[in-house]
């Protein structure tokens, strides 16, 4: 058996059956990451002792016969800018290098309470602004698949270290595409939520109105077991939905017949790769032979989703970015006065991503142009929304490229807009506040292309159908990296 | 003052009122007042990376409460906005606030004037958090090396109240503020306890020609804290005004500060001034929508306003300024309501309210909302005095014993046999005790001289230790002369 | 609409960023380029398109007013690059 390789209700049977302990197991996937780490660097900070001692509450419970939960013992890694009391929360930025929380994310204590094992926090672009995880404050992160591509970002670390079995799961977090794009980069599921499925109390904002933590797994079924244990409505977040949060397992069937599925013809054009649509184009082919109805449809604005999305997303950024400035926490430069401290802190502080933001954002907002961008950006929301509520009148689920490209070479892309673009057809889902799930569906020049699947509010449970099906019926999830397969095999 | 002949003042205000929640307006650490430093503070109002506010409702039912107490509209929908700007006491550097959609607006309030009563436009009400407090070294913000920040206060839920500039004068300006803070009061928003700075004012101030119809340059003045700052600072500034516009300059449109140690305002001027708050809808949190049934409900639930409570107290006989005493504080006027109700006279109520009892009170700070001697403990003593049982000076010393002690002004009498002897018998005996130890006295009396009659009562009353009834001794005594 | 250099200066002071010589350059480039990419947005007509802020459409989330137990001094004061007497310290305000 192949323990870096298993899937989370594997591993589950392991432990309870007593065939390895979660301590054995954690130190299998720390031994893993000393291994890994020197090529990949997905990590921000090892937690090593903390998650032996969480280990060993687990193999204690197990020896007392005690019943464990499905997630309990199972070895996890959490984005940076998720809080961890009492653990370095950095969000891959100098400004917050000796941050510690005192307090935990709500999906903290949920897998906590879970019983899962935090080896560690992961890299990221900083505050999430990025889609390379070069935009980290500390060093960048390898892909798996090649070492000198990017992981794509900002959950890029999270990608990384699911990719290269580092840790069984992760979570990320998603703005605009960052557990997606990297997902789709890195070869494995991510899974984007509702805006309000998931708690964002100790995420640390990046734009408010988008944010969304979600899972990155190996597989669908991994997928819909972390959702299990992080979504659900939460009284500390105003903005989480009080709904009824179903067991997402029940909807992993391999059947999509007669699921209509449609095709925005606009997730084809801007700078689409030809040796990414021909990927895609063939998962088509998978689920009309499955029996899906597939058809081609319009989202007409589109082409304003992205330039909407900048004005947005930057615009709450360099406000819940103010918050830095040296008085109660985070980096503090030395100076004679206030204002002087303040502006010091933050040129010091923060890289360029994020200070280009905070510019952009703080002039969208400004007086004399909040009109012409910020509101207008939000009026273009509106739009948005409404093409989709409109093409959900005549289908289940939507299909597309996660991303136009495969994944860059690292230093490739400097201008910013270029960048930016290549989030194009993961950033107006997150406008729209939809569900959205990128899965492995091919290989381009040997790198991993990603599936997007688009669904209703709330119908994480469709998606996951579909996601499933396409899973069970190919075998691009089980491909993992040449270097991988040595290490897989050490054990069992 | 001199430039009254030639300008006229016009004045708005903007005041912020703490409310009188238990919790902070968006997590649930306490809004009590002398804490240790930064110990009423979690991660959301320290506004530590990732957290998120949730409104208190209490916050709203206040607002909605203190819109009704001024006569606003109260929105169908309204929401929170951020006011961004830096300064160390804000701990996200951005202030949650409301913008374009206040939850209140377009009220007015009441005002007395010389020339009679004057309606005070109300803009807008609305609701917003408290930021932390700067403490300095040095003397003053300018001396100061350094300066400590306590976040205790950072988060506290405020109304923020804003008048039309419909003020014409110092008293007006004054008399509206003294009408708003009793409302805030009156109607529970408040404890208005300006002393711990839970009501500031930010005042607009500009000068016009008298007879001009138009309004001159502005200029605002902020965080006054006390009736009479706003008063100095109005008379220093209007002065300050007219001279710049008799010298024909012109005054510029700024914000200045109070130096309350030098009586002036100084200019803010620097280049943090540079505003611009960057107002935009708070996306951590989602819209209010406030139903007619909410605002009825709260509205049932507002309690008699000062105006109101004014009125019926002259309906009482009371004259225009012992309403105006009784009612300048909400707990003064709770308990001339419930003494009231045991049945005792309202002017005698009213005077040993506002003269004894307060007295009393003042001596060692306490206010009528805790007072050691309860309303229906007063209603006894005047009782007492109605029906004979003792005199008014003897129940003065028996208010004092209530204060004490707490006892029942019935059991102080008992206990210490303060009764009055109104037994005829029983006097009798001692008047012609003191008649006996008194020829000199009785004979002035029988040879005209009135006036020996009044030590003679002196002597009796000085016997029985002030508790022989008065009328009953002079009576007696006359009797007796005149056999 | 283009952004000037001395708008992006405003906007630095604004955002309480120091920014040389070269980066006020860069910026007023990069911020230009995007700007001109998002002008795309004003070729559409929103006259009558309501704004959305939220994705998720709530209204009315509060809590109740009941005291919940704060952090210890020494928790608030653990991250402060500077503190004195239970306070946090800062540099004189001007």
């Amino acid at each position: 058996m192949k323990l870096l390789n298993m899937s989370l209700a594997a591993l589950h049977r392991l432990l309870k059956e007593k065939k390895i302990s979660s301590t054995e197991l954690t130190k299998e996937f720390l031994r893993h990451i000393q291994k890994a780490e020197p090529n990949l660097r997905s990590f921000l900070t090892i937690t090593e002792e903390i998650a032996l001692r969480k280990a060993e509450e687990t193999d204690k419970k197990i020896a007392g016969q005690q019943p464990i939960g499905i997630l309990e013992g199972i070895p996890m890694a959490l984005k940076d800018n998720i809080c961890t009391e009492g653990i370095p929360t950095t969000c891959a930025s100098r400004i917050l290098e000796n941050f510690v929380p005192p307090y935990d994310a709500t999906v903290t204590e949920k897998l906590k309470e879970a019983g899962t094992v935090l080896v560690g926090k992961l890299n990221m672009d900083e505050f999430a602004m990025g889609s390379t995880t070069e935009n980290s404050g500390f060093y960048p992160t390898a892909n798996p698949w090649d070492f000198a591509r990017v992981p794509g970002g900002s959950s890029g670390g999270s990608a990384a270290a699911v990719a290269a079995r580092e840790v069984p799961f992760a979570l990320g977090s998603d703005t605009g595409g960052s557990i997606r794009q990297p997902a789709a980069f890195c070869g494995v599921v991510g899974l984007k939520p509702t805006y309000g499925a998931v708690s964002r109390y100790g995420l640390v904002a990046f734009a408010s109105s988008l944010d969304q933590i979600g899972p990155l797994t190996k597989t669908v079924e991994d997928s819909a077991l972390v959702l299990n244990i992080i979504a659900g409505h939460d009284p500390k977040d105003s903005t989480s939905v009080p709904f009824i949060k179903p067991d997402y397992t029940q909807y992993l069937e391999n059947n999509v017949k007669d699921m209509k599925i449609g095709v925005p013809r606009e997730f084809f054009a801007q700078g689409l790769k030809p040796e990414v649509q021909t990927v895609i184009e063939e998962a088509v082919r998978v689920y009309e032979q499955l029996g899906a109805q597939v058809e081609e449809c319009s989202l007409p604005h589109m082409e304003y989703a992205l330039p909407a999305y900048y004005l947005i997303a930057s615009a709450e950024c360099s406000s819940n970015l103010a918050r830095y400035d040296g008085v109660r926490y985070g980096y503090r430069a030395k100076a004679e006065d206030m204002i002087d401290m303040f502006t010091t802190s933050r040129t010091e502080g923060f890289g360029q991503e994020v200070k280009r933001r905070i510019m952009l954002g703080t002039y969208a907002l400004s007086s004399g142009y909040y009109d012409a961008y910020y509101a207008k950006a939000q009026k273009i929301r509106t739009l948005i929304k409404e093409d989709f509520e409109q093409a959900f009148t005549k289908f289940d689920v939507l299909l597309s490229p996660t991303t136009p490209t495969i994944a860059y070479r690292l230093g490739e892309k400097t201008d910013p807009l270029a960048l930016y673009l290549g989030d194009v057809y993961t950033i107006p889902i997150n406008l729209a506040g939809l569900p959205s799930i990128s899965l492995p569906a091919g290989f381009a020049d040997g790198m991993p292309v990603g599936l997007q699947l688009i669904g209703k509010h709330f119908a994480e449970g469709i998606l996951l159908r579909a996601a499933y099906t396409f899973e069970q019926n190919t075998e691009h999830h089980k491909k993992i990296p040449a270097w991988l397969e040595e290490a897989s095999k050490n054990v069992f | 003052m001199s430039f009254s002949d030639k300008f006229e003042l016009v004045c708005g205000v903007e005041t912020h009122v703490e409310m009188a929640t238990k919790t902070k307006i968006f997590c649930g650490c306490s809004t009590e007042f002398g804490g240790e430093q930064n110990t009423h503070v979690c991660p959301v109002c320290l506004g530590l990376p990732g957290v998120l506010p949730v409104l208190n409702k209490e916050v709203v039912n206040l607002a909605i409460k203190a819109g009704l107490a001024l006569n606003c509209i109260i929105a169908e929908y309204s929401k929170f906005d951020r006011k961004n700007y830096y300064y160390p006491d804000l701990p996200k550097n951005y202030q949650t606030s409301q913008y374009d959609l206040p939850i209140c607006k377009n009220g007015w309030l009441e005002i007395n004037t010389p020339c009679g009563k004057k309606k005070i436009g109300i803009t807008r009400v609305h609701m917003e958090e408290d930021a932390g407090k700067l403490v300095h070294s040095g003397e003053t913000i300018t001396t100061s090396k350094s300066s400590g920040v306590d976040y205790n206060r950072a988060g506290v839920p405020l109304l923020e109240i804003v008048s039309e500039p419909d003020l014409r004068s110092v008293d007006e300006v004054l008399a509206y503020l003294e009408e708003l803070v009793q409302i805030m009061d009156y109607a529970g928003i408040s404890d208005c306890r300006m002393e711990q700075g839970s009501v500031r004012f930010d005042v607009n101030v500009s000068l016009r020609p008298r007879g001009s119809s138009e309004f001159g340059t502005r200029t605002e003045i902020k965080n006054l804290n006390s009736f009479n700052s706003v008063r100095r600072c109005l008379e220093y500034e209007s002065e300050r005004q007219a001279e710049l516009l008799l010298k024909g300059e012109k005054v510029e449109q700024e914000t200045r500060t109070w130096d309350e140690g030098q009586g002036i305002t100084l200019s803010l001027r620097s280049k943090e001034e540079a505003h611009d708050y960057r107002y935009f809808p708070e996306p951590d949190l989602v819209p209010i929508i406030i139903e007619r049934e909410w605002v009825e409900r709260i509205r049932a639930s507002l309690s008699e306003l000062p105006a109101a409570k004014r009125e019926r107290l002259k309906s009482l006989g009371l004259s225009e300024y012992d309403a105006a005493v009784l009612t300048s504080s909400k707990a003064m006027a709770d308990y001339f309501d419930e003494a009231f109700t045991f049945g005792v006279d309202a002017k005698t109520l009213a005077n040993w309210i506002m003269g004894d009892l307060s007295a009393l009170l003042k001596i060692d700070g306490c206010s009528f909302e805790n007072s050691p001697v309860s309303p229906r403990q007063l209603a006894g003593l005047l009782n007492l005095i109605k029906d004979g049982t003792i005199s008014g000076k003897i129940a003065k010393a028996v208010l004092e014993e209530i204060y004490k002690t707490g006892k029942d002004p019935e059991v102080i009498v008992k206990e210490k046999g303060l009764a009055q002897i109104s037994d005829a018998g029983a006097l009798e005996k001692i008047v012609e005790g003191v008649l006996a130890a008194n020829t000199k006295s009785v004979e002035d009396y029988l040879a005209g001289k009135e006036t020996a009659l009044g030590y003679l009562v002196g002597q009796v009353m000085k016997a029985t230790q002030g508790r022989a009834n008065p009328g009953l001794v002079n009576k007696l005594l006359k009797e007796k002369l005149s056999r | 609409m283009k952004i000037s250099r001395k708008e992006v200066e405003h906007v630095a002071l604004l955002a309480r960023l120091k920014l040389s010589e070269e980066e006020i350059n860069l910026y007023t480039e990069q911020l230009n380029s995007i700007l001109e990419y998002a002008a795309k947005i004003q070729e559409i007509d929103t006259e009558n398109v309501a704004p959305t802020a939220h994705a998720a459409q709530l209204f009315n989330v509060f809590r109740e007013d009941e005291v919940k137990p704060s952090l210890a001094q020494e928790k608030v004061l653990e991250n402060a690059p500077e503190a004195e007497n239970g306070f946090f310290r800062v540099p004189r305000i001007v």
